[in-house]
């Protein structure tokens, strides 16, 4: 398959494993942000293959891992009425809520779909007028211009028995609340691709300048990964800091100011709740006043749901990069994909989801 | 940055049945496991194998059941009459048994055209005699209108093994080769991309087959069958790691090999799926001795179903806990472990 195949070629990645080992002279760590390059990591084993000098953790890029236990108990208080639809992405039905999740409230007879993309959402709105169609939208800057345009269509179409959850988060804050943080470990990022598709990679260059920290924008296959951790080791070791582009396929420094546009026509940046990291500042999006009407919030007056974080999941310690899955002591014994205690082990992008996986855990 | 919290909520445990009960992952199998084989409990269930195996007056018999609840119905490259056939002539196959006889129950949703009921009867009795099976008893019920899905189809089958036959996962040895027939995948994403709407243009059209055939083709030869699966719900990982748990050894499986069909690729890479788990309904995999496996590929090679045959693996080791490893094309290896249900979509 073009552009894919080249990207997984055996010789290549060889060649820059060699690249790599040829220039490293002391450990490094390495986060690589985003969930998606995390599965690739554990998927093609790439942390079997590279020098015992670099460690790579894994970051908190995985939209279903950080959205906020309040916000699935609102979810679950929303689908739960019997005139909704409730339409979500797949991988966020069998995160946990409080006291149950999606999936099982689905098996009960609640109306909850699957879509694979948020304007699939307005259509059932449209084709089913005496329901609530509620879309849960959750995701970083690269989803969230999907759900801007649907919730700008529906004003478009005065539809007005369509509304969205939305919780989305935005990726250079969490960057900057990390190396902030006092147990940082640091000391170069793989920049997520995907993101700054969306995004470009402008807001990374005062970041990587004020912590003195090499900023890789990097893809997902394993080429690239490889590709970008050559150019973060090659940074570090000659005490550069610096955002380079190694998704240059896809990814340039304005990125898509269309879909920006609209981020910002229909979204108001705000302070965010993370699941496991706490309130980020400027963390997040929430829906601008002009699109009130279609903010499910408010209009199934869930506001007030406030969930307080109980139990012993240290899923907080897994996105900071803290602790690794399998070195977590509830992994593969009380916290597993079947009964798990946090979404990183549910999420299809989550750490511990991938080392559950992929690696031996008997 | 605010002070850091580590928390997340306590499990959630499901008291009742949903939809991953049935994903053909580890649910199921703990379904299975904990809730419904203990109260059947008995020596022929404990097989675990496709057919039940059962003797009678010295003749060796295969039996086994499957529901067919498919949407949508007519799919490319078959339909749930297709697929209810092939999949009970397979599940005969897979334990060497040559078929014989099929049952058939209907369960009808009111409304359901008799027109497209025909086609799929039709279906199903053109597979049955091109495998040289009867369709000889079967029920038809019929429930209102919003309590079925069209339609769903029961079949049984029953088949015989011939007296030196024996084929089942106690049979799997270190050194086997492990042989796949066909490409995987093929009939999850088929049936994922129309049930869904996916729009993008793809030439994708479902495996289902009939692989009775070509299995005693291979008995026929002579060629020593260690163990037969096909590779349905689950797909080609979940039947490996269930045979490997089974059978307590480990197997080894090259990444690089495996036959995937360019656009099942595609569609896999877009909706985050793992062709490795997708469900087959004409793709099984084949264990024999490493001096059987040339004679074993040449016959496969031969058959219209069995052109992309290849020696995808083989048995390495005795494990007690049955490992299933996977070796990337880099060189690495990770494990293939039961998926929880079934894949879902990822967000981005």
């Amino acid at each position: 398959m073009k552009f894919v195949d080249e990207y997984r070629h055996t010789e290549t990645a060889t060649k820059l494993l060699d690249a790599i080992q040829s220039i490293i002279t002391r450990p490094w760590t390495i986060m690589e942000v985003c969930g998606g390059q995390t599965h690739s990591i554990i998927k093609y084993g790439l942390d079997q293959l590279l020098s015992d000098n670099i460690t790579l953790i894994h970051g908190p890029g995985c939209p279903v891992c950080v959205t906020p236990l309040h916000v699935i108990d609102k979810a679950l208080a929303i689908a739960k009425q019997k005139e909704v639809i409730f339409c979500s992405f797949g991988d966020m039905l069998r995160v946990p809520g409080s006291e149950e999740d999606l999936l099982t409230l689905k098996a009960n007879g609640a109306d909850i779909r699957i879509v694979y993309s948020p304007l699939d959402s307005l259509k059932i709105a449209q084709n089913n007028l005496d329901k609530e169609v509620v879309f849960f939208g959750v995701g970083f800057e690269t989803t969230a211009p999907t759900i801007a345009l649907t919730v700008y269509q529906a004003k478009q179409l005065n539809l007005k028995n369509f509304s969205v959850l939305a919780c989305h988060v935005r990726v250079p804050p969490v960057m900057n609340a990390l190396l902030n943080d006092e147990n940082n470990q640091v000391q170069g990022f793989l920049g997520a691709g995907h993101v700054c598709t969306i995004m470009g990679y402008h807001e990374y260059i005062p970041l990587a300048k004020q912590h003195q920290t090499p900023i890789v924008i990097t893809g997902f296959e394993p080429v690239d990964l490889l590709q970008g951790i050559y150019f973060c080791i090659k940074q570090l070791e000659s005490g550069r800091y610096e955002v380079e582009n190694q998704y240059t396929r896809v990814v340039n420094q304005q990125g898509n100011p269309a879909a920006q546009q609209l981020l910002k026509q229909v979204f108001n940046i705000t302070d965010q709740q993370w699941r496991g990291l706490g309130t980020i500042p400027e963390g997040g999006l929430t829906l601008a006043d002009d699109y009130n009407d279609w903010n499910a919030e408010q209009r199934f007056s869930v506001t007030s749901i406030k969930t307080q974080e109980p139990s012993e999941c240290r899923s907080g310690d897994i996105l900071k990069g803290l602790l690794k899955p399998n070195t977590c002591p509830e992994f593969a014994k009380t916290c597993t994909p079947e009964h798990p205690l946090g979404a990183t082990m549910v999420s299809s992008e989550g750490a511990c989801a991938a080392y559950y996986r992929y690696r031996s855990h008997d | 940055m605010t002070k850091m919290t580590l928390n997340c909520p306590l499990p959630y445990q499901p008291k009742q049945i949903v939809m991953a009960h049935g994903g053909g992952g580890r649910m199921m199998q703990q379904l299975i496991d904990t809730i419904i084989q203990p109260i059947f409990d008995n020596d022929i269930l404990n097989q675990k194998h496709d057919s039940a195996v059962i003797n009678i007056n010295q003749s060796k018999l295969a039996l086994t059941t499957d529901s067919y609840v498919i949407n949508p119905l007519f799919f490319s490259g078959g339909n749930i009459g297709k697929l209810a056939i092939c999949g009970t002539l397979n599940d005969l196959a897979m334990s060497g048994a040559k078929p014989l006889y099929i049952t058939c129950s209907l369960i009808i949703e009111e409304g359901f055209l008799i027109t497209n009921l025909q086609r799929i009867l039709e279906s199903m009795q053109e597979i049955a005699q091109q495998a040289g099976v009867k369709i000889v008893t079967g029920d038809t019920k019929v429930v209102e209108k919003g309590k079925g899905d069209g339609l769903y189809i029961n079949t049984a089958g029953v088949g015989i093994i011939a007296d030196n036959i024996e084929v089942n996962p106690n049979k799997i040895q270190v050194g086997d080769h492990i042989i796949i027939n066909s490409d995987i995948a093929r009939h999850g994403m088929t049936i994922m991309l129309e049930r869904e709407g996916i729009e993008f243009e793809n030439d994708l059209k479902s495996d289902c087959a009939d692989l009775s055939n070509l299995v005693q083709i291979l008995i026929n030869q002579d060629i020593d069958l260690h163990c037969l699966r096909d590779l349905t719900r689950g797909g080609l990982a979940s039947g490996l790691i269930e045979l490997a748990t089974h059978s307590q050894l480990q197997f080894e499986i090259n990444d690089s090999i495996l036959p995937i069909q360019e656009s099942v690729k595609s569609g896999c890479d877009i909706l985050g799926f793992d062709p490795l788990y997708i469900a087959n309904e004409g793709c099984f995999v084949l264990f024999v001795s490493a001096l059987e496996s040339e004679k074993a590929l040449n016959y496969l090679q031969q058959h219209p179903l069995g052109q992309q045959a290849c020696v995808i693996g083989e048995v390495t080791a005795v494990n007690d806990k049955g490992i299933v490893n996977l070796k990337t094309a880099l060189g690495s290896h990770r494990v293939l472990d039961l998926l929880s249900g079934e894949q879902l979509p990822r967000i981005c």
